[in-house]
């Protein structure tokens, strides 16, 4: 009966919204105590206690933001183009939230688990930097223009890198698929073997969801907010949630690319008794930790040395690890041999 | 050699890990803050806090209307009426503390003959309005009336140091 | 079902972005409907099962050229009065180009016919049992892999030639060798001055910071060391010993 529903067009649409639904609920309550999270981590780091008045342990406090949040006033500048400057948030979080339609959590637990998802999640990436360019515009605003354009190149350039590293895992794994490319790391994890690329798209993914120490688009000491000073109550909140979201997506990324999803980290029994979602949770905290944790201690960097490192050390490193990878799988002949 | 050393180094990020690991150790260590509302640090006997007039044992004020205090305020934060009281001894009719002008340098505690006026170890006395900051002689003997076990205390411990 | 409804959205979705990227007034808004139109056509890519080349399309023309195209566009500060002002003059000549183009068009159109293989090839996009992908990459890899290189090679010297037309070493810029600032030692840097107590600045004179040759510096180093052993071994001793003579 059920299965008979599922089948008709009507079913698969809203089985596909309810998979929607019990993907987004999780992802926005994570995405809440990521938050928290951080300032914990932070004030950890910082020998302070962080929030620990709302609720148990502050555990409240996400929310107790989120109302303060919902509760301001929306403004919106008088010089400013409305439909633009309501659009780019919107679009930051939708952006945000799409893409996790290809993630998969557990072997088939992907929405959509497509032929070339790491190509979608890398091209809804790059569009995220349009929700910071349209927002620095629309506010008729200086410093959110002038964050706009920074986001603007400093997104162009990682990507470059990044795409060499990606291209890089995909030549180990011989498929677009985000699923085979989990499986494929059944017998070693890619980030001992690509070990340089690791880092390399690591510290990548710090510069592409402006995160510490590359978040000159927002950089409050020099231009005050960057792209959503004009900002505030929800719009600001979907920016902000947009912001934490990707941060997710980028560890997400991070874990099906080189840390073996949602396999168990050894295939020995006392691993292999906790199921897959599970790994793959602990290993996306674990690399926010890192985002949180390299946030609390580097400063940021200055433009021109983000330039540098991105176009003078990244590109030609990941370039060069790219050939060598080939140059490996060719002479060791362990080429995989695309499912046909 | 040294050039060798310094790539490697700089491939390997060894200062960027060396400053991680740090980071890491004030991660674990014991947080320095303490929970505020709920745990305090100590304070010193002579800390300058909220004012209070002090009474004798047997519930006579202190205060002799000197006025010593009033002239030696450096912020002019102090108001002092006096008239002889019924008994004929020298009373106050008005004491008045502009705590919004006071500068708790606790001149007027040192220059009190008579130990009357003094500052207590109490720094938790905001108020929503600015009205609830002048203090007059009613709160002034109030505060002294409630703090007074604590501030005899202190004066006892400073009195060597005198 | 769904899929019908979705190429009828990308379709009228695509076409009147297209017409709004020729026909709106300010460039920006034109540049965000080109990158609506952009989307549209991924969409449609999608739906003619060339996934490959959707993702394509969205990374490279939404992600990157559309990117530098509204970074230009928003730099430019287009003043649309003095655009406008030569209207009537060019007219004339716009018209006659866009009547020639027209023509043309009308020409090769009208003088289209397809050919007998490319009729059939349409009908089998791809081989049986291979993805669109790998499809895509054994054409352009491996049957046209001297093509492909020779394509990449143009795109190689255009854009080396235009990094030579633009790239100049300004003079007077004071850029930072980040390279040369980390490999400084101490050594290179500073000095270590034997002082003798109530020694000012009359007797020793005023030190510079050195511009050294390598060789001197390691003599230096030697020296500092030798100082400074002796300055720690025995300094309140030293200056006991000292303190009398200078007074």
């Amino acid at each position: 009966m059920s299965n008979f529903f599922f089948e008709t067009t009507g079913g698969r649409v809203i089985l596909t919204f309810a998979e929607a639904l019990a993907l987004l609920v999780p992802l926005l309550i994570m995405v809440a105590y990521l938050t928290y999270a951080e300032r914990k981590v932070l004030a950890a780091i910082q020998l302070r206690r962080g929030p620990n008045v709302v609720g148990p342990f502050g555990l409240l406090q996400p929310f107790a933001d989120a109302i303060k949040m919902l509760m301001k006033e929306t403004v919106i500048p008088s010089g400013s183009n409305r439909l633009l400057f309501l659009l780019a948030p919107m679009l930051t979080f939708g952006l945000a939230m799409v893409a996790w339609a290809v993630i998969p959590v557990n072997e088939g637990w992907a929405i959509a688990d497509i032929n070339v998802g790491i190509l979608y999640l890398f091209a809804i990436s790059s569009l995220g930097v349009y929700g910071v360019i349209i927002a620095g515009w629309a506010s008729n605003s200086k410093y959110a223009f002038l964050g706009a354009l920074r986001s603007a190149a400093q997104m162009v350039s990682y990507e470059v890198s990044m795409g060499f590293v990606i291209v890089s895992v995909l030549l180990c794994v011989g498929s677009l698929n985000l699923t085979d490319i989990v499986l494929a790391q059944q017998t070693i994890w890619f980030c001992i073997p690509l070990f340089p690329m690791f880092i390399v798209f690591f510290i990548s993914t710090l510069a592409e969801t402006n995160r510490s120490p590359f978040d000159l688009p927002e950089g409050e000491s020099e231009i005050v907010a960057g792209f959503f000073v004009e900002y505030s109550s929800l719009s600001f909140g979907l920016f902000f949630l947009g912001e934490y979201a990707n941060m997710i997506l980028m560890s997400g990324l991070t874990t099906i690319l080189f840390l073996g999803g949602w396999l168990a980290p050894f295939g020995v029994v006392p691993f292999t008794w906790i199921p897959g979602p599970i790994w793959f949770i602990l290993k996306v905290c674990l690399c926010l930790f890192v985002f949180i944790w390299v946030r609390g201690t580097f400063p940021r960097y200055r433009y021109d040395q983000l330039m540098r490192l991105g176009w003078k050390v990244f590109l030609p490193l990941s370039l060069a690890w790219l050939v060598i990878t080939a140059g490996a799988l060719m002479l060791f002949g362990w080429l995989p041999h695309a499912p046909a | 050699m040294a050039f060798l050393d310094r790539t490697a180094r700089s491939m390997l990020l060894g200062e960027l890990v060396a400053g991680l690991v740090l980071t890491l150790r004030y991660f674990f260590t014991r947080k320095a803050t303490i929970n505020y509302p709920y745990e305090k640090g100590p304070i010193s006997p002579r800390f300058k806090g909220e004012h209070a007039l002090r009474r004798y044992p047997n519930g006579e004020e202190r205060c002799i209307a000197c006025k010593l205090c009033e002239a030696i305020c450096p912020a002019q934060a102090i108001t002092i009426e006096a008239e002889p009281r019924d008994d004929g001894s020298r009373r106050t009719t008005r004491y008045d503390i502009d705590m919004t002008k006071c500068i708790y340098c606790g001149l007027c505690e040192e220059s009190c003959p008579v130990d009357a006026i003094v500052e207590g170890p109490n720094f938790e006395f905001a108020t929503e309005t600015r009205e609830e900051l002048m203090y007059d002689k009613a709160k002034l003997l109030s505060n002294g009336d409630r703090w007074e076990p604590e501030l005899s205390r202190r004066l006892e411990m400073d009195a060597p140091y005198r | 079902m769904i899929a019908t409804i979705a190429f009828y959205v990308f379709a009228v979705v695509l076409l009147v972005a297209a017409a709004m990227v020729v026909s709106s007034r300010n460039p920006v808004h034109s540049v965000l409907f080109l990158i609506l139109a952009f989307f549209n056509a991924a969409g449609l890519f999608l739906i003619a099962g060339a996934e490959f080349l959707a993702m394509i399309l969205m990374i490279v023309y939404v992600g990157a050229v559309a990117v530098l195209f509204l970074f230009v566009v928003m730099m430019l500060d287009v003043n649309f009065a003095e655009l406008r002002s030569g209207f009537q003059r060019y007219l004339p000549i716009g018209a006659t180009i866009g009547a020639v183009l027209f023509i043309e068009l009308v020409l090769v159109v009208g003088g289209w016919s397809i050919g007998p293989l490319s009729e059939g090839a349409r009908f089998a996009p791809t081989p049986a049992n291979v993805h669109n992908t790998a499809a895509l990459g054994r054409l352009i890899y491996t049957d046209y892999v001297f093509l492909f290189q020779a394509a990449g090679l143009v795109l190689l010297v255009a854009m080396i030639g235009a990094i030579v037309l633009t790239l100049r070493e300004r003079k007077s810029s004071r850029h930072q060798i980040i390279r040369l600032q980390n490999s400084r030692t101490v050594a290179e840097t500073l000095e270590m001055v034997p002082v003798s107590l109530g020694a000012n600045i009359n007797t020793l004179g005023i030190y510079r910071p050195k511009v050294t040759e390598p060789e001197e510096v390691l003599a230096d180093e030697s020296d500092s060391e030798a100082l400074l052993g002796h300055h720690g071994g025995g300094s309140g001793g030293a200056g006991a010993h000292h303190a009398p003579e200078v007074r």
